[in-house]
């Protein structure tokens, strides 16, 4: 039972990391309906800025966290000003292959600076917390309360705050926010900063108990566009859900059933719900 | 300057460029050149395939890599593992490119635009993780190595380049003439009004999921018989094939040239692989110039070479005599109709 509950604790900590990549993933979508494919490099660059302000500068952890969510905001801003503002009336393929272009770009200018080998970022919390027989690192507990109480800042700022609302808003109906007066361009910029944002902290948080390399955004880009399938394209609860529940599921496939494929889990999850249900769970329409 | 341009969309241009490629490897510097191109045909291969799916039919399939990968390794595992011949074990490649792409199809069809982009993503990214983990069938990361090269029944030696190039050649334009008779066919029309719009094309009586999932299958035995002749030339292949940059590569390549367009995969193959060779020193960080070239490319020039050359052709027709216009729509029915098919397009 001690191993069940290990297995839960490890799933809320994947689901914690996928569930803030996969709400920048949903929250652009919602506003733009791009699926932005350069979101899993994002994430690796926010890894390797706050790895390079942490090791090369020796700054604080936090401070590190803070630059890196700056940085990638500021890219992520750009990608929409320079890229997907200019396509916004293109083919829908179009965008699509940018947002590739962008990706790979971006992996290859990090691979030319900082090279293709694996790195382990350092934690200034390595204590091991103890309860009963469970073991959980205080990195991993950091990930945890982090996550979620970021997750609660947003939904505070998307509720409760005017510029919250005007995404909500655009990402409910576009043509009635421009009606209302909302400016779509402001609108766009702060989804993209916000999201490049938390795919940055996301990585940083993950980065100590994980590997930094040029190709680590991939894998889970991939899972947290699975994730945003499974809970409906634009949802934000249906990102967090989504999260936990591949969370959970690769957590105990790894365990109980094969830890070499435990990866795959996730894909044969969206293999077999697009197999029953094309849309997606949540969704209601195809947009 | 009339006679020029009409010349090269006439059919004296097509023998022109055979017989060009024919004389290339006595005309080339060294064996390097021609181990080059023989690699660059193989790539405009896979192209094709890619502009059948997502040229004329308009599915941007984002596993292309992938299939290509699934040849390559069919054609690895029976040479090597089970000592089959290479000849049988390309056919088998093809075959094994038609089932897989039926399976995948027939699910990943289903759904639209962007689901379908992301599914392709996800099955790429499924077909990477199977070559690399499942050790007891693919060797795993080690990749596989000494692939038993094309046997030339004691005529001709398949392991010499210059042989090898003119086989290749052989299966390019034997690729290029069946991408011809689809897209002049009632069936590369039809994969056309697709891309056009789903719904129309539905409401004048086309079965949509017949014909994509055929459009797709075209692509997966394209994209995995280059990756059996790949897997013959070079004779080791890993994991690394399948990743998307392959994908995006190919992409490069139908959008320089003129995606949906007869000759803009070929073009655009043959240019941004002359291209990384001259920067050989760039090799390694291609990316760096040709993921900002994509976009640029996208933004701005998203027709490709052969596709604005197509536009512009039809739109100086136009401008000189209007008469002369819907005459030659009649005559050039078919030139024309891409010449718009590319506006649509961009």
């Amino acid at each position: 039972m001690d191993l069940f509950f290990q297995q839960v604790l490890n799933g809320l900590t994947l689901g914690s990391i996928y569930g803030l990549v996969a709400l920048g993933l949903t929250l652009v979508y919602g506003i733009l309906h791009v699926p932005n494919f350069a979101h899993g490099a994002l994430y690796m660059v926010g890894a390797y800025i706050s790895y390079f302000v942490m090791v090369d500068m020796g700054l604080n952890y936090w401070v590190a966290m803070i630059a890196a969510a700056g940085v990638v905001a500021l890219i992520s801003v750009l990608c929409e000003r320079l890229i997907f503002h200019p396509l916004r009336h293109a083919p829908p393929i179009h965008d699509k292959i940018a947002a590739i272009g962008v990706m790979l770009f971006l992996e290859a200018v990090v691979q030319m600076h900082w090279g293709a080998d694996f790195r382990r970022m350092p934690t200034p919390y390595t204590s091991i917390l103890h309860f009963g027989d469970i073991t959980l690192p205080a990195q991993r507990l950091l990930i945890i309360v982090a996550a979620f109480s970021l997750m609660g800042l947003l939904h505070l700022y998307l509720k409760k705050t005017m510029t919250g609302s005007t995404i909500v808003a655009m990402a409910q109906n576009r043509e009635g926010a421009f009606l209302v007066g909302i400016n779509a361009n402001r609108v766009a910029m702060m989804t993209f900063a916000i999201a490049g944002g938390l795919a940055a902290v996301a990585a940083s948080l993950f980065a100590p108990i994980n590997l930094v390399y040029p190709a680590m955004g991939h894998l889970l880009l991939t899972k947290a566009f699975v994730i945003i399938i499974l809970g409906g394209m634009g949802s934000i609860p249906g990102a967090i859900i989504g999260a936990l529940i591949i969370g959970f599921a690769e957590a105990l496939g790894g365990f109980y059933i094969s830890g070499t494929y435990k990866d795959l889990i996730a894909f044969a999850l969206l293999v077999f719900i697009l197999s029953v249900k094309p849309t997606g769970l949540f969704t209601k329409g195809v947009r | 300057m009339n006679r020029l341009v009409e010349f090269l969309v006439s059919p004296a241009m097509k023998i022109l460029l055979i017989a060009l490629a024919l004389v290339f490897p006595f005309v080339a510097g060294d064996e390097y050149q021609i181990y080059v191109m023989a690699l660059a045909f193989i790539w405009a291969i896979a192209a094709y395939g890619f502009n059948i799916i997502t040229g004329y039919c308009g599915q941007l399939n984002l596993a292309h890599g992938g299939f290509f990968a699934i040849g390559a390794y069919v054609v690895a595992i029976l040479t090597v593992d089970h000592g089959w011949a290479f000849w049988p074990a390309f056919v088998a490649s093809m075959v094994a490119g038609a089932v897989f792409g039926f399976l995948v199809g027939v699910v990943s069809l289903r759904l639209k635009e962007h689901y379908f982009a992301i599914f392709t993503l996800c099955v790429g990214y499924i077909i990477y993780l199977l070559l690399d983990k499942w050790e007891e069938v693919t060797h795993g990361s080690l990749g596989i190595i000494n692939i038993t090269p094309p046997e030339g029944f004691g005529l001709i030696d398949f392991t010499e380049t210059i042989p090898f190039y003119y086989l290749v050649l052989f299966f390019l334009v034997l690729a290029i003439w069946l991408c011809s008779r689809i897209s002049n066919s009632l069936v590369g029309r039809t994969f056309r009004a697709i891309r056009t719009s789903d719904d129309l094309a539905q409401s004048l009586g086309i079965n949509l999921m017949r014909n994509k999932v055929l459009a797709f299958v075209l692509s997966t035995v394209y994209a995995a018989g280059a990756g059996g002749l790949y897997a013959g030339v070079v004779r080791f292949i890993g994991p690394a094939e399948a990743e998307i940059q392959h994908t995006f590569d190919l992409i490069t390549y139908m959008l320089v040239g003129g995606i949906g367009t007869l000759m803009g995969p070929l073009l655009g193959t043959l240019i941004i692989m002359w291209l990384t060779q001259f920067l050989q020193s760039l090799e390694e960080y291609r990316m760096i110039v040709f993921g900002p070239l994509l976009v640029l490319l996208v933004i701005f020039f998203p027709m490709g070479i052969i596709g604005s050359f197509l536009s512009w052709r039809g739109r100086r027709a136009a401008r000189r005599s209007p008469a002369h216009k819907t005459l030659s729509r009649v005559t050039e029915d078919d030139q024309d109709d891409k010449n718009r098919e590319a506006g649509n397009n961009a």
